[in-house]
């Protein structure tokens, strides 16, 4: 009984087939790429959007949304996230994150992302249509010291998060490589105790990292070298997967995606970048410092971790993590949105929000949950904006959706109608009816 | 002695303390409506009028509003900040004879940083590694003032209890899949920390008799022997006296059912149940007891007993009659609790002053000082706090914070101040430099 009801609540969470036309009107469009629309209309065709204008003629059989004064965005985007890959994260049997071993790069998240997880429903229901889900969680700070700390944890896919089957919601596949840059990371004093032997000095600390960075040296020059050999090779070529793997990186279809925390680790993966001549994003930094100049320059586009965050030092100001994100939009480097977890996936808006209270322009706050998440993921032709031609991820709300009081009313995923009720909706209304 | 000095203390600050007037400003009371383009006057470190067209006493500070949004100062009915060192006593499963007031640390910066998301009141307790956690302390967050002048006056201490997982972790075996604990700690169920509970309150309650035995033959003027003190349950007579408040971790509705059970079969009061994230599913229970219930916004699935949280639990359980709290539990999330108190109307459709009442007037409920804090009305202290936008707004921040009509935090000061801070930090730094060059060979 409860898997029939399991079954029939999943069948109408597609309300509509993809191939209906559907047309919103009477809302205000916020295309993001161009100009917003009042009372304007989107029209949807095959999972696309067919138009987007003022006036929209309406195709015969179509279903009509009259949004009445409501808002239509581009489903949002968090750029950074592990949904699908953990459920509850206190429990190991749970959680498919972070693989043992130092190189990964054959590893995919997207076949291990669990189509039936809680935590995608919970997601949308913040009018998020779309993830990055990554296979590691970074270093941070390692507790075990008798583990080789990870340096790619292998290949972040962009997933919808509406689908039948992980093939189903993978929008771009192998999107990013996942990789955690060589850096010194002092463990605080405090913590000291937790870990087994200590913590370690500067210096031991400093000659890990010089070890790890040219591991990291080696392991780029075996695939140069496979590289190499595989061009000149016959049909007896003996393939290793893991090497195969770092071809597209190497080649600059896929980008790096490094977790640099401090301004170092940011200049170190720079120059790492450069002399390797591969493309890189930068993933979860703390601190800015000196490396505007240096991203902007190099073109080097950054995936920002949350903005609620305490700052990195007792003596740095109070808000500094509060302006990070418009430090980065001062310094003219482009960045988007993420969150680097599982339950709180969701609340990508308020990060981008808190970003706007210090000082980061709204529109530019609203472009880093759409647009620029898009582009900087390479699928900036197919999602972020409301344009003719893109998937038609959308959402109808009340209001701004980065504000915590605005309702998201409907969403669309490739043109589908898509179920805002969740886990936390299905209790609530279970447990409100309790006599 | 101690008692002295914070009369003292008390009085020099009503003495010296300067009138303060927010004028023209939007007023969020939340317990008396919104008042646009009001004013507040604090004198003597109280809220003296509440109104429109004040005028100032003479030498009072001004502070022109226009534009922005005035609402009580934040309360965090759940926090470890400011405790030096370390949060849990976990090496048995009762340790209610150690106490947060002893372990205070007024430098702790996250107390500045509390007061620049318009936090002004913390209700500090212990972690949650046993069934009966230590005494706790509510705070008032004058920075830059000692430990002692941070006690928020005539605030009832509590005592910090915790159920489910976090308390029986020291007492799991190790198995197929998981190591246990070096040396495992009773309880290692649910079941056990009810017993622990339980058995601990019957021993207070025979404790309790035996005082009470012996003071009543001293009073007949005899001269008997005094029951040996005991540190651990003194605390625990308290609680059944109605001197301590309880305050209890806990997350499935079943073990909430079980506490309230065993304080009514024992003879005392929840006060709290904190986190309480299963507390939609006996909201009716919980509302009969009379417990309030200080949960998170939107915490979920980070472990199992979380695996049914839902950010709906606020609204269900203020739908039913129990008066509720968000809570921080965190250095980062206490300073923006407002945003927290946002989530509750889109989750559950409650009003702005619901909203608001959630970290404001809900928390002073909860921890007994409702006369003294928690909103905008005569009488009551002077903490305030200033936002730019409304409180309840995403891109709003905090301006300005007050405590008893003085201020704590100012952005504006904040801001300027850097300049030299980082001036001063390069000299030291060189300093530091030039010493260490000195001492290479």
């Amino acid at each position: 009984m409860k898997k029939l009801c399991l079954l029939v609540a999943a069948c109408a969470c597609i309300l509509s087939a993809a191939d209906d036309a559907i047309l919103i009107r009477d809302v205000t469009v916020h295309p993001v790429t161009a100009p917003v629309i009042e009372h304007g209309a989107v029209l949807i065709e095959n999972g696309k959007i067919a138009d987007v204008g003022s006036t929209l003629q309406t195709p015969s059989g179509a279903r009509v949304i009259d949004g009445h004064g409501l808002h239509v965005y581009p489903g949002l985007i968090n750029a950074a996230t592990n949904v699908g890959l953990s459920e509850i994260s206190s429990l190991r049997d749970t959680v498919d994150l972070d693989e043992i071993g130092t190189f990964n790069p054959e590893l995919r998240a997207e076949i291990a992302f669990n189509p039936s997880s809680e935590h995608i429903a919970v997601t949308r229901a913040s009018g998020i249509t779309t993830v990055v889900s990554l296979p590691g969680t970074g270093g941070g700070i390692s507790f075990s010291r008798n583990q080789q700390p990870t340096v790619i944890a292998g290949q972040g896919a962009l997933m919808h998060l509406e689908g039948w089957t992980w093939e189903d919601m993978a929008v771009k596949p192998s999107a990013v490589m996942d990789m955690d840059f060589p850096q010194i990371r002092m463990v605080p004093a405090e913590y000291a105790a937790f870990i087994p032997g200590g913590a370690r000095t500067y210096q031991e600390e400093e000659k890990a990292y010089n070890e790890n960075l040219r591991q990291v040296s080696r392991f780029f020059e075996d695939v140069r070298r496979y590289q190499k050999a595989k061009a000149a090779a016959g049909p007896d070529f003996r393939r290793d997967i893991k090497l195969e793997a770092m071809l597209p990186v190497i080649e600059g279809k896929q980008p790096l995606f490094i977790r640099a925390e401090k301004e170092k680790a940011i200049k170190d993966a720079v120059a790492f970048a450069e002399k390797e001549k591969v493309r890189i994003i930068i993933a979860d930094p703390t601190e800015i410092g000196s490396t505007g100049p240096l991203l902007k320059s190099h073109n080097i586009p950054v995936v920002l971790g949350k903005t609620l965050e305490l700052p990195l030092r007792d003596d740095d100001p109070y808000d500094s993590r509060y302006t990070l994100p418009n430090d980065f939009y001062k310094a003219g480097v482009k960045f988007c949105f993420g969150t680097f977890d599982v339950e709180f996936a969701r609340n990508v808006p308020f990060e981008a929000a808190q970003a706007v209270a210090f000082g980061l322009p709204p529109e530019e706050a609203l472009k880093a949950l759409t647009i620029n998440s898009a582009e900087i993921l390479g699928a900036g032709d197919q999602i972020g904006s409301i344009e003719k031609g893109k998937i038609a991820d959308l959402i109808l709300t009340d209001g701004d959706p980065l504000q915590a009081k605005t309702n998201i009313r409907q969403m669309f995923i490739a043109g589908r109608e898509v179920s805002l009720e969740s886990r936390h909706t299905r209790e609530y209304e279970k447990w409100s009816k309790r006599p | 002695m101690r008692r002295a000095f914070l009369i003292l203390w008390a009085a020099a600050g009503s003495l010296f303390g300067q009138a303060l007037l927010v004028r023209n400003t939007t007023v969020l009371t939340v317990t008396k409506g919104t008042i646009t383009n009001g004013d507040v006057l604090v004198e003597n470190g109280r809220i003296a009028a509440v109104g429109k067209n004040l005028s100032a006493p003479s030498g009072a500070q001004i502070v022109d509003g226009t534009g922005k949004f005035l609402m009580p100062g934040i309360i965090d009915c759940h926090s470890h900040t400011a405790i030096e060192g370390g949060v849990n006593e976990g090496t048995v499963s009762d340790s209610s004879m150690v106490n947060i007031r002893d372990v205070i640390n007024p430098t702790d910066i996250n107390i500045y940083r509390g007061l620049a998301g318009g936090l002004t009141v913390s209700n500090v307790l212990h972690g949650s590694a046993n069934a009966i956690g230590g005494q706790t302390i509510v705070i008032k967050l004058r920075w830059g003032k000692t430990a002692e002048e941070m006690l928020f006056e005539g605030a009832k201490p509590g005592i910090k209890f915790a159920l489910g997982e976090n308390p029986k972790r020291q007492g799991y075996p190790s198995s197929f899949f998981s190591q246990g604990p070096a040396e495992r700690r009773y309880p290692g169920t649910r079941m056990g920390v009810e017993q622990v509970i339980r058995d601990s309150f019957i021993e207070a309650r025979n404790y309790q008799a035996d005082w009470k035995e012996y003071r009543d033959r001293v009073a007949r003027g005899e001269h008997p022997i005094p029951p040996r003190k005991d540190l651990r349950l003194e605390p625990l007579v308290e609680v059944l006296e109605g001197k301590r408040y309880v305050h209890a971790h806990c997350y499935r509705s079943d073990e909430i059912l079980m506490l309230l059970r065993v304080a009514d079969e024992m003879g005392f009061k929840i006060r709290t149940l904190q986190h309480v994230l299963e507390g939609y599913k006996v909201a009716d229970e919980i509302a009969r007891h009379g417990a309030g219930a200080s949960t998170f916004s939107d915490w979920w699935s980070y472990k199992i007993e979380a695996y049914d949280a839902t950010p709906y639990n606020a609204a269900i359980m203020t739908r039913k009659g129990v008066v509720v709290s968000l809570n921080s539990d965190s250095d980062e999330l206490q300073r923006h609790l407002n945003l927290e108190a946002a989530k509750t109307m889109r989750y559950g459709g409650l009003s702005e002053d619901e909203a608001l009442a959630m970290v404001t007037i809900n928390p002073a409920k909860q921890l007994g000082i409702d006369d003294k804090v928690g909103s905008i009305e005569v009488g009551k202290s002077g903490d305030l706090v200033l936002f730019d936008r409304h409180p309840l707004d995403n891109y709003s921040k905090v301006l300005k914070t007050w405590i008893d009509g003085h201020e704590y935090f100012d952005r504006d000061k904040d801001l300027s101040e850097r300049t030299e801070f980082a001036r001063k930090k390069k000299e030291l730094m060189d300093k530091e430099k030039a010493a260490a060059k000195e001492v290479t060979p």
